[in-house]
């Protein structure tokens, strides 16, 4: 009996597979409706995002306990940030989010011009935010700021060696302990902003190839999905930013 | 007439595997590598894993015949601390954590719920090959020569202390790790978003329960271990020093990251195996599982309890009294929800028609050898008795006996549960009993008198031990031997089975379930058309009443 249901299924199958007419090309063969596709993709991405701030969160812990740790020797070696940079940064991540939305916008409105405009100026966005970081790295290297490479506390035991922070906030020497626990300030610092960078650089490469797909018109056929699950990405990290840029750059500013 | 079996074959005269099935669709190698078909991506995590299997078995041998003898004659101390490390990395991260999810979770999942494929096939192959990835750079650790840090990575030891790869086998582990999220995530997904008609969440197989209170645990716990396994490989590479007490880091802050994943792993390996108990019990006593909702919920319960308990992997580091009461007792609570599955599934037995086909032999197993570890749970979970039995050969046995005699027993019973239907075949029926046997008996030799050397003192971690501790090593030793025949069988009589195997038909167990009504194996679509469900979960009157009136039709 399960034999000739068997043929009977497969035969079936096979007719299952002919009409596929009737759905849009982009809806995938497993699921029964377009409504049910962007249903469980949209879910995945937010869950794919909940892993994320898992993932952030144990650098957060690790930033906060250390804080409570050597309070003095981080509020010192944040004032080495330098804030008008970390502003701008702030202000280009968040205009990206804006261009970022419209070409979601632009997707769902099917405006093909539009849409390859924002994604062009998402791109420009992210990467005038890895050049802006990449002068900040730069300006630590020249400080002897890199945590374990090469490292000095010199700003810290003896802060009128850095005039330029010193007019600005008056800093009192710190003892050498805890001048040295300034480079765990500065490793969080590299490892919290650099894998924020590394997520920046993955949501760039991403960009790029949709940039290409959305030329080809592939986003503005009615299937946003694609585009729409980039965008949460991409609010995702611009929102990590702004957890990360106040608590290095602005909660010790006094 | 007491029936012995419920074993229910077509014909075998006319029998046929059917010839349209995921297995026949598509040849060639390619067809698999780059398969969306959760079937096909299941059975390449079912070969994978078991080669795994075998390579972390073949440690745990080697483990067993250094302790043979009281001295360190088989290998070096050195060389004996690569062999258990590399044992416990291959077996917790490469074995466990995906064994009964990946596999079989992957190949039954989709057709319990009533869908075409898991909600996302692309991030499903990913996840396989992610796993290769993993496995490939763990065998490199090996081949290169091995890490010797125990599979914690305890800090300051693995970021200062030692030269061996610890870099390779962190980033394996932290590429494992998103293998398994991806798994998870596809799971929740499709247990949300792909469920048949009028399959509302209580009617749900227990299995598809308990392998979503995985899947969050994986989902929410393996990304913490993921960004501390970067700061520890940032550590030995870049010299910075989160955890180094010497740069005012912190070891123990290491600890509370690792073990906040590394706890919860615990019961993202145990709970998928839980719910392939509840499914072989029910089918094999021919009865709804007792309080099913309660047993739906134990699961959740015990994917919520277990975040937080982390600490009491750390009652010895240094953590302060408070927290070591807190999290004693928050420890102990997690035996009421295991509790409430052993007596439901006890419950269940009760006025059932029990059979003893081999998946159920592999289940009674779980219960007991499942009790006996969690019972011994209770004694480490208390932190007075911790501080004497931690670190000692206590706790191996405490968690040989949840992992092995409880996550192994289920995995295999699973295996058989399913095997019918994913290959067609049924497996030779009284051989696989006896492994079952076999498996019990050695676990037993080999695990029992760890328990009592534990308590004698004989601490964990070394290649040499006192003379008076060689009785009762030697018993274990020869138990793993016993052990090891018992999962060599399975191996010989499954492959044989594929050939040679009896046609099962669609429904050998006569069971419920949405699995049990299509072909074996499955179409690659699972279904002809979506069904619709208008019953619960593990209703063997529904079922009968059903069959009944198809009798009374057909005549």
């Amino acid at each position: 009996m399960s034999d000739s249901t068997a043929t009977a299924n497969g035969a079936l199958a096979e007719a299952g597979d002919a009409h596929h007419g009737e759905h849009p090309a982009y809806q995938r063969h497993h699921f029964e409706s377009v409504g049910q596709q962007f249903d469980a993709t949209n879910f995945a991405m937010w869950l794919f995002l909940l892993t994320e701030i898992m993932f952030f969160g144990g650098l957060f812990t690790a930033y906060m306990i250390m804080r409570n740790w050597y309070y003095p020797a981080f509020v010192e070696a944040s004032h080495q940030l330098n804030i008008g940079w970390g502003t701008g940064n702030t202000a280009v991540l968040i205009t990206s989010s804006f261009t970022m939305a419209m070409g979601v916008w632009s997707a769902e409105m099917r405006k093909k011009g539009l849409l390859v405009l924002f994604l062009v100026l998402t791109f420009i966005l992210g990467l005038a935010f890895l050049g802006i970081k990449t002068i900040e790295y730069s300006e630590k290297w020249e400080k002897h700021h890199i945590p374990g490479i090469r490292y000095s506390t010199q700003a810290f035991t003896n802060p009128q060696s850095d005039p330029e922070v010193y007019k600005e906030y008056h800093d009192k020497p710190l003892s050498p302990d805890m001048a040295s626990k300034t480079e765990m300030y500065f490793f969080l610092y590299f490892a919290m902003t650099g894998m924020h960078a590394l997520h920046m650089i993955i949501g760039i490469s991403i960009l790029g190839f949709m940039i290409v797909r959305a030329r080809a018109g592939a986003y503005t056929t009615g299937h946003v999905t694609y585009v729409e699950n980039f965008g949460l990405y991409w609010h995702f990290v611009d929102i990590v930013w702004i957890f990360l840029f106040p608590l290095l750059y602005l909660i010790s500013r006094h | 007439m007491s029936a012995t079996t419920i074993v229910n074959l077509p014909d075998q005269s006319t029998a046929r595997i059917p010839k349209m099935n995921f297995l026949t669709k598509e040849n060639g190698l390619l067809s698999w590598l780059l398969t969306g078909d959760h079937k096909r991506i299941a059975t390449l995590y079912l070969i994978s894993i078991t080669f795994f299997f075998f390579i972390g078995g073949a440690l745990a041998g080697l483990i067993r015949l250094e302790l043979l003898t009281p001295q360190t004659d088989l290998m070096a101390a050195d060389t004996y601390n690569k062999v258990f490390t590399m044992h416990g990395v291959i077996m917790v991260f490469l074995f466990l954590v995906p064994s009964v999810p990946a596999t079989i979770g992957n190949f039954i999942i989709p057709i319990m719920v009533g869908a075409k494929d898991l909600a996302l096939p692309k991030i499903n192959l990913l996840s396989w090959y992610l796993y290769i990835i993993a496995g490939c750079m763990v065998i490199y650790t090996m081949a290169a020569g091995g890490v010797d840090t125990g599979w914690t990575f305890t800090t300051p030891l693995s970021t200062h202390y030692l030269n061996t790869h610890v870099i390779s086998t962190g980033l394996a582990i932290f590429v494992a790790g998103f293998s398994s999220i991806f798994t998870g995530l596809n799971f929740i997904v499709t247990i949300h978003k792909m469920r048949a008609p009028g399959m509302t969440w209580f009617r749900l197989p227990l299995f598809v329960w308990s392998n979503y209170a995985a899947s969050i645990l994986m989902v929410l716990g393996t990304p913490v271990l993921a960004i501390t396994l970067v700061l520890v490989v940032l550590e030995r590479t870049l010299n910075i020093g989160v955890f180094d007490p010497a740069k005012g880091g912190d070891p123990l802050l290491f600890q509370h990251l690792f073990w906040f994943y590394s706890h919860p792993a615990v019961y993202i390996m145990i709970l998928p195996g839980m719910g392939v108990i509840s499914e072989v019990i029910s089918t094999f006593s021919r009865k709804r599982v007792f309080g099913y909702t309660a047993v739906a919920f134990s699961s959740v319960a015990i994917a919520v309890f277990a975040f937080f308990v982390w600490a009491h992997h750390m009652f010895i580091m240094g953590i302060s009294n408070y927290s070591m009461l807190v999290f004693s007792l928050l420890t102990m609570l997690v035996a009421v929800p295991s509790a409430i599955k052993i007596f439901n599934w006890a419950f269940t037995l009760y006025k059932g028609s029990i059979t003893f086909e081999t998946p159920m032999l592999y289940a009674f197993g779980f219960m007991g050898l499942f009790t006996i570890g969690g019972m011994t749970g209770v004694f480490l979970g208390a932190s007075g008795t911790d501080i004497h039995l931690t670190e000692t050969y206590f706790i191996v046995a405490h968690f040989h006996f949840v992992m092995v005699g409880g996550m192994l027993m289920a995995f295999l019973a699973g295996i058989h549960f399913w095997w019918p239907k994913w290959t067609g075949r049924m497996y030779p029926e009284k051989i696989s009993q006896l492994a079952a046997i076999v498996t019990f008996i050695g676990f037993n030799f080999t695990f029992f008198p760890q328990f009592i050397l534990g308590t004698l003192g004989m601490p964990r971690r070394y290649a040499a031990y006192p003379a008076e501790f060689q009785s009762l090593n030697v018993f274990s030793t020869a138990g793993a031997t016993i052990l090891g025949v018992g999962y060599l069988l399975p191996i010989l009589y499954l492959t044989w089975s594929l050939k040679y195997g009896e046609i099962a038909g669609d429904n050998p167990w006569q069971a419920t379930g949405l699995e049990w009504t299509i072909q074996s194996p499955p179409l690659t679509e699972n279904f002809v058309e979506i069904p619709i469900v208008d019953h619960e979960a593990y209703d063997y009157e529904w079922l009968e009443k059903k069959q009944q009136k198809e009798v009374a039709s057909v005549g």
